[in-house]
């Protein structure tokens, strides 16, 4: 069964004016069809404003499609009675660390999640000293949210997803607002779930070096879904990125640039050291 | 001026009072003060000191730090001593002419004070050895009757825990934002009150905005963690009494005795 | 004509760790575009703040145009005119109903007259590229990119001399990103405004600007053009930062002989890395 499996998904939202009157239809997401399978890493592009972040939160059923459907593992998202099972299926983690950490320690705010879906209270320090594990942050399990850096809590907000044991954790800008070494945590801790425990990620950005390592991307440019494909078919099409907002990991700009001037450079590059390598052996 | 102000301060350590179920400590506390408008002799003050200097030393918090409470109602203190003493009529002890103070209004100022500065010392002593989110939750379970009369004890007490959480932030958030208006000039000491409330609005405008922004951003997160209320919830920190909770209990209620007969010379 | 540090220390109130500012001295003259780098917690953001006087330093002077600003007497709000400030996050600062009130927000502070303020939010707005149909806007109707070239209009209102800028582009994308950055360019190009850019991507300001001051731990570690700093690619890596993405490859084809015996080679941008590659293949390659 597909971990996810999206239909014909248009969503639409409304400017109003004084009186209430609809001033203005905005298709967000425009007929998307994406499916998803069990333990792939699955990266959304797109510019700010090309609907990635409306197709993230259908998926856990935060917004209801207008036309089309969301499925999770077989539960449409429009099914009412399915919705609490979908939401511990698929769990979504937010841009700003802030605004998502609700506990006032670290270990309480990771027992959010198992408190509301009612398990035992033994269980929940299971769950809550595993996750807090599996993201690096088991000896800041009694510290203070407020003490911690961006990094560390949008670690503490993943753990918090990853105690309600899902099987897929969709990802919105979870980078948007840390530091390079932030950054990098987060990213090296969503690769190792994936990796490890077999999670499905879903990760949304319009930052490409840390989609380097996807099993398949997809761009989203006006509430459509573009382009898709590995990111080294996806790259391959420079001039076609650039026309959707977004850009090419540096070492994959160089090379269609070295490429356009004639050297013999292959089309799949996307690190500095598989470009160093490439250089090295033409010399 | 606004990180002075900390509520619910917490000082970290490892005593029984500590690890004593809030509820123990909550109810104690309003036994305590209760139990100090009970007494009004001497005697009566004697055991109280005895009581909550035992449960000071047990607790291990430093009176240091106890005292740091007191500071915040110095005023309040001074003020009703004052009152008390210059306008309660009686037995002139001191005359300075515009206004004199009388036997009964001196010792009404003291014991007000002894008063003031037991409640202040016993309830800083709960907030200092709980923290704020085993408060809350003590409370929720103390009101939880209430349940049956329709008050929404557990909103009310998952408001207060999330309160406590963005206070902080949003103390932060508001140093800020004064910061990038100053940077365009903005003075907020300026002028008279017309002027001054109006400087206030470049400030308070955004910090309104960003505290819906946020609330939206976390009800979206509690929803997507599947909270829906306080059925069905269960907790990673059950409260649970403990036979330091019923010794606890069984200290108090002596204690309550021993005031109620030093009252009515049993 | 200069904003001056002299060895300026910084300890915040209540925190027993290290100063967040420790022996700093720095002179950044008119008419520079610089950059501070640093990473989370390095004091970039509280040097910044002494150079408009939101923060005085706990010892040490801090110099504008050779006057103390915080000697007795002198107008710090006439500072912050000269000294514009623009924070990461443009919410903080948003606040009228429209765009256009919205800048006049700081022209009025400095007590101008009504019909010069009203010119330099226009002449502000227009230099940013907002034109008229979005004077009436509210701002919080706008995009990211757009909040944020509002919040920069609202600066440049005062005329400043000296523009700050807290992590300009964070949490924008690619074109966003690139609009702001080149909109610095021409303020400082054509406006001669001296313009000062706090972030922790070098990557992102390396194109632009002609000096680089890095922070770790309170300390000024490095000063200089980019060309000098990212010599310490090392040392910089240590302290969490990075150096541009073409300047680490042509370093990296250096170390691997690519280049065979000539050292003398840098590069910071994709044009410099492209043609020090091409220039190589061309020379290997003419024989044949």
């Amino acid at each position: 069964m597909k971990m996810v499996h999206i239909k014909d998904l248009i969503y639409r939202y409304f400017t109003r004016d004084d009186d209430n009157n609809i001033v203005e239809t905005i298709e967000a997401i425009a007929g998307v069809n994406m499916d998803v399978e069990q333990g792939q890493f699955i990266a959304i592009l797109g510019h700010n404003g090309s609907g990635k972040s409306s197709l993230a939160k259908h998926i856990n059923g935060l917004l209801q499609p207008a036309e089309g459907a969301v499925y999770v593992k077989g539960m449409n998202t429009a099914d009412e009675d399915e919705i609490w099972q979908i939401r511990q299926t698929a769990g979504i983690v937010l841009q700003n660390p802030d605004n998502q950490i609700i506990g006032n320690i670290v270990e309480e705010d990771v027992a959010f999640g198992p408190e509301n879906i009612g398990v035992p209270t033994e269980d929940i320090w299971r769950r809550v000293a595993q996750s807090l594990e599996a993201v690096g942050m088991e000896a800041f399990r009694l510290s203070s949210p407020g003490r911690l850096s961006g990094g560390q809590k949008q670690r503490v907000a993943i753990a918090g997803i990853l105690a309600m044991e899902p099987e897929c954790i969709i990802l919105d800008e979870p980078t948007a607002m840390l530091d390079p070494k932030g950054r990098e945590d987060v990213i090296r801790t969503i690769h190792q779930l994936n990796r490890e425990k077999g999670i499905t990620i879903i990760l949304i950005t319009h930052k490409m070096d840390e989609v380097v390592e996807a099993d398949k991307l997809f761009v989203m440019d006006h509430g459509k879904v573009v382009m898709s494909g590995t990111p080294k078919e996806v790259f391959s099409d420079v001039e076609q990125i650039k026309k959707y907002r977004l850009e090419v990991p540096h070492a994959t700009e160089l090379a269609y640039e070295l490429r356009k001037e004639g050297i013999p450079l292959p089309e799949s590059i996307m690190t500095k050291e598989e470009l160093v390598e490439a250089l090295c052996r033409l010399n | 001026m606004l990180r002075e102000i900390t509520i619910g301060q917490y000082y970290r350590a490892d005593s029984i009072i500590h690890k004593l179920d809030p509820r123990t400590k909550i109810m104690g506390t309003i036994l305590f003060i209760i139990s100090l408008f009970i007494g009004r002799s001497l005697a009566a003050y004697i055991a109280a000191v005895l009581l909550l200097g035992l449960v000071i030393k047990i607790s291990t918090v430093p009176f240091s730090f106890m005292v740091r409470g007191l500071k915040a109602v110095f005023a309040i203190l001074v003020f009703s001593v004052v009152i008390n003493m210059f306008f309660i009529p009686g037995t002139v002890i001191l005359d300075f002419g515009f206004a004199d103070i009388s036997r009964e209004g001196l010792q009404t100022a003291v014991l007000m004070a002894v008063r003031l500065v037991f409640l202040i010392l016993g309830s800083s002593l709960m907030t200092l050895t709980t923290t704020p989110n085993q408060l809350t939750d003590g409370m929720e379970k103390l009101l939880s009757p209430l349940k049956r009369i329709r008050v929404p004890v557990h909103e009310i007490a998952m408001m207060m825990s999330i309160a406590l959480r963005f206070i902080p932030i949003l103390t932060e958030e508001l140093d800020k934002i004064m910061k990038a208006q100053m940077a365009r000039g903005a003075e907020y000491d300026q002028g008279n009150l017309l002027n001054k409330m109006k400087s206030l609005v470049p400030i308070l405008v955004p910090l309104f905005l960003s505290s819906v922004r946020r609330a939206n951003d976390l009800a979206m997160a509690m929803e997507s963690r599947c909270y829906r209320g306080g059925e069905g919830r269960t907790k990673m920190k059950p409260l649970v009494y403990e036979k330091r909770d019923y010794i606890s209990y069984i200290v108090v209620y002596l204690y309550l005795a021993l005031m109620i007969m030093i009252r009515f010379n049993m | 004509m200069s904003i001056k540090l002299e060895n300026v220390s910084y300890q915040y109130k209540d925190s027993k760790r290290r100063p967040a500012l420790n022996h700093v001295s720095l002179e950044i003259g008119k008419e520079e575009f610089i950059g501070i780098a640093g990473h989370t917690g390095s004091g970039k953001s509280t040097l910044i703040q002494h150079f408009n006087g939101l923060i005085k330093p706990t010892e040490g002077n801090v110099l504008f145009d050779g006057r103390d600003i915080h000697e007795p007497g002198y107008s710090l709000k006439e500072l912050r005119g000269k000294v514009g400030l623009s924070f990461q996050y443009p919410e903080h600062q948003l606040f009228e109903v429209t765009v256009f009130d919205d800048v006049c927000f700081g022209p009025k502070n400095l007590d101008l007259p009504e019909d010069e303020i009203q010119t330099r939010a226009k002449e502000a707005l227009e230099l940013v590229g907002m034109d008229e149909k979005y004077h009436e806007k509210s701002p919080f109707e706008l995009s990211g990119g757009q909040k944020r070239r509002v919040a920069i209009a609202g600066i440049i209102a005062m005329k400043p001399e000296y523009l700050i800028l807290d992590e300009p582009t964070a949490g924008l994308d690619p074109l966003g990103r690139d609009k702001i950055l080149n909109l610095l360019k021409k303020l400082h190009e054509e406006e001669g405004i001296t313009i000062i850019l706090v972030t922790h991507s070098m990557e992102e300001i390396a194109d632009y600007v002609g000096r680089i001051l890095v922070m770790d731990k309170g300390h000024l570690e490095f000063d200089g053009t980019p060309e000098e700093v990212f010599e310490h690619r090392e040392e910089l890596e240590k302290m969490g930062l990075t150096i541009p993405f073409y300047a680490a490859i042509t370093d990296d084809l250096k170390k691997a002989g690519y280049f065979g015996e000539n050292p003398e080679i840098s590069a910071i941008t994709l044009q410099e890395a492209k043609e020090a590659i091409l220039t190589k293949w061309k020379r290997d390659h003419k024989s044949c």
